[in-house]
């Protein structure tokens, strides 16, 4: 029987690490391969080719559909937008999480309760926080919770998400994404708060540090370095993959507005809506994907990434 | 009994390989022939209506065939993408509703010509709603019913106000601002400002056109600069409702009192005037300038035939047994349900529900002003033109630069389909 003889415990016994790493390897690289990398395969394959309803084309454009793209304004600007909004989501969440994590670490009556409060959002799915913010808190009208406060001091009401002028919509948007994630990166940050070891703030105050900001400055944040590196790279990925919020709270059956619409925002539309033009949107991916891998190359060796000493 | 690591091991291959295969059958609701000696099983799609019972007729109907086993999906979401992704896969619809067909998908060859259906009946359906499924002579969809928009005006708020109901763009303007209070806005085009339901309405009322008969572009005069100008000045004057709970084709903010004037569609007249009783008009979108006239948008929902289903021939033969020779059903599904005018003249004209009040005004003017968007209007086309005046009316851009910059577009988009045709 087989696995009983010499020849079958050698084939299928503990010591053939290959086979046993094939098993249960190979069906998540057929899977990688089949729904990762053969579509991405496609999608650089049909960019070169016009694609209108159509996944298998035959009119070869060469670069056309590339050169269509970058000379299109309403892709640029969606660039444009996805960067200011990266400038400013980065950095604030940043801050707010760390400033979080800092104020929870040092509660020391009732930490689980405020972990788990500040927490709680992120296991909200950013479609229902962004209908949430869009009918209840920031609709337009007078009894949109903020136009009801702000109708207590006199204001009118405001069009929170379709004021361009100031752009209130960015209110919105910023505030849905901090609410969201802000737990997240929380948490992350107070495990690595509680890897710093007391006896270094002892030294400190031996050494005459005031606590506060000079502890904070030459402890507390240098030990966070790797967790910092972490939580940056992986908000500037969150950033490069905004829709969800962007989508639920901006777009109606008749389309979206051109201010506010990210990227990935405007190859849904062009790729997938009614236009269907599969090869321009696939050109449109192809040169988000060069952007996104230019920008994480030259974050990690900013950080340096990798480095021991880093 | 003792499980070994090998049973186990072969119990998960064995249940990983059937779920793949299980994955890989999927139920596209499309059967591979006749079922129950019912003749083959078909596959139609509808999208969500809002209005209580439709889904319940249309199944009613499909029940009723007796040539082939119907199955209806009624599909939630955004069904303009869904029936446009599932028509490049063999799991689609046999027969779908369809916002169109476009011309990509007509010149993509992804629906069946259903000319030949119309033998005898073509003249009976009206020519604002044909023309949009026709190209090169040859029509790709049944129009179902025709849907379309106008203004309702509340009359004891203008009243009190001293407003006459707006015959040209100008006096909506002013309307507008003198309908709005503190607690109430003179005007509600959606929540964009109108920039997306509006389409080509305003130009229509300046006498223009989005494409021209001979396939040109139709707006490349001052007169659209002029129109869309006007429409930034109901932002700039604060007029209009922005930021409704529900939208334009909702006309909740209208019986709510948030707004004094709301542009919507038939389909919300029933509920309308439940809210309201007599206490609302109706106007076609105000003319403007002296080449200008009152418009009114129009556009219905066809049914078309996959050209990917197995059984082309049977889902035609079920078209037209639905949508062209049963037209008690499609009276039914026009009128006792939601609101629709008929696509067939002859049933139109013979409804009593179109004869009296607000809906007889609107068949009125949807028989002296009704345009259709034409063909050569493509997704590309209108997503340029939306996004300047989206620009024109929330941010005061200029619509002269704007709309040289939409005609640029739609002359290379009209030059890409001619190429292809």
């Amino acid at each position: 029987m087989l696995g009983e003889g010499g020849a079958g415990r050698r084939a299928f016994g503990t010591q053939n690490r290959t086979l046993w790493f094939w098993v249960f390897v190979g069906p998540f690289l057929l899977g990688l391969g089949v729904f990762t990398y053969v579509p991405l395969g496609w999608s650089v394959y049909l960019s070169f080719f016009d694609a209108h309803n159509t996944v298998t084309p035959s009119d070869f454009v060469g670069f056309g559909n590339y050169t269509e793209m970058l000379g299109n304004k309403a892709f640029t600007d969606s660039l444009w937008t996805f960067l200011l909004f990266s400038l400013f989501i980065v950095p604030t969440t940043f801050v707010l999480s760390l400033a979080l994590a800092l104020m929870v670490n040092r509660t020391r009556g009732a930490q689980a309760f405020f972990r788990s409060v500040f927490f709680l959002p992120a296991a909200c799915s950013y479609v229902v926080a962004a209908l949430i913010w869009k009918m209840s808190l920031f609709n337009g009208v007078r009894f949109g919770l903020a136009n009801t406060v702000l109708g207590w001091f006199g204001a009118d009401q405001t069009a929170w998400l379709s004021t361009t002028h100031p752009p209130w919509y960015w209110l919105v948007v910023v505030t849905v994404r901090l609410w969201l994630q802000a737990g997240f990166y929380m948490v992350l940050f107070l495990a690595g708060l509680q890897r710093i070891s007391p006896r270094l703030y002892e030294a400190a105050a031996v050494d005459g540090a005031r606590p506060g900001w000079q502890v904070l400055r030459h402890i507390t944040l240098p030990q966070l370095r790797t967790t910092s590196v972490a939580v940056v790279l992986l908000l500037v990925i969150n950033a490069f993959q905004a829709f969800d919020e962007f989508y639920n709270l901006l777009s109606d059956a008749r389309g979206y507005p051109p201010y506010a619409r990210p990227p990935l925002v405007y190859l849904y539309y062009t790729a997938l809506g009614q236009g269907q033009n599969l090869g321009l949107g696939s050109a449109g991916a192809v040169i988000l994907a060069l952007i996104i891998a230019v920008v994480t190359v030259g974050q990690a060796r900013w950080f340096s990434l990798g480095n021991k000493e880093g | 009994m003792t499980i070994s690591r090998r049973t186990v091991l072969s119990t998960a291959a064995t249940a990983a390989t059937a779920a793949l295969l299980t994955a890989c059958g999927g139920n596209t609701g499309r059967g591979g022939g006749g079922s129950g000696g019912a003749g083959p099983r078909l596959a139609q799609w509808y999208h969500q209506y809002g209005e209580t019972g439709t889904e319940q007729a249309v199944e009613r109907y499909a029940a009723a065939y007796g040539k082939a086993e119907v199955t209806v999906q009624w599909r939630p979401g955004s069904y303009d993408e869904q029936t446009a992704a599932a028509l490049l896969t063999e799991s689609g619809p046999d027969v779908f509703e369809v916002n169109g067909p476009s011309l990509d998908q007509i010149q993509g060859k992804q629906v069946v010509d259903l000319t030949d259906l119309f033998a005898g009946v073509k003249d009976d359906f009206s020519p604002a709603v044909l023309a949009p499924k026709t190209h090169d002579g040859r029509i790709w969809a049944v129009p179902q019913v025709i849907d379309t928009q106008f203004l309702y005006y509340r009359k004891s708020l203008l009243e009190d106000a001293g407003v006459r109901p707006p015959r040209t763009l100008d006096a909506l303007v002013d309307a507008a601002k003198a309908l709005t209070t503190k607690k109430t806005k003179g005007l509600f085009l959606g929540n964009d400002g109108g920039a997306g339901v509006l389409g080509g309405t305003p130009l229509h009322a300046a006498g223009l056109e989005l494409v021209t008969a001979d396939g040109k572009v139709g707006f490349d005069d001052p007169a659209a600069a002029r129109a869309l100008g006007k429409l930034h000045r109901l932002y700039a004057d604060r007029s209009l409702l922005l930021g409704a709970p529900a939208d334009w084709s909702d006309p909740s903010a209208f019986v709510q009192g948030l707004t004094a004037m709301q542009w919507s569609g038939l389909w919300a007249l029933p509920v309308v005037k439940k809210a309201l009783g007599d206490d609302f008009g109706v106007l076609p979108f105000p003319a403007d300038g002296s080449g200008g006239k009152p418009s009114v948008p129009v556009g219905a929902y066809g049914a078309a035939v996959s050209a990917r289903s197995e059984h082309k021939q049977a889902a035609k033969a079920f078209v037209k047994w639905l949508w062209i020779e049963k037209t008690d059903y499609q009276e039914d599904f026009a009128l006792s349900y939601g609101f629709h005018i008929p696509a067939r003249l002859s049933l139109a004209k013979k409804a009593a529900k179109l004869r009296a009040g607000a809906a007889a005004d609107v068949v009125r003017f949807t028989t002296d002003h009704g345009y259709a968007q034409p063909l050569l209007w493509t997704p590309a086309s209108q997503t340029a033109y939306q996004d300047g005046l989206s620009r024109v009316i929330k941010d005061g851009a200029n619509p002269e630069s704007e709309l040289r910059s939409v005609v640029r577009k739609v002359t290379a988009e009209l030059d890409r389909v001619r190429k292809k045709a």
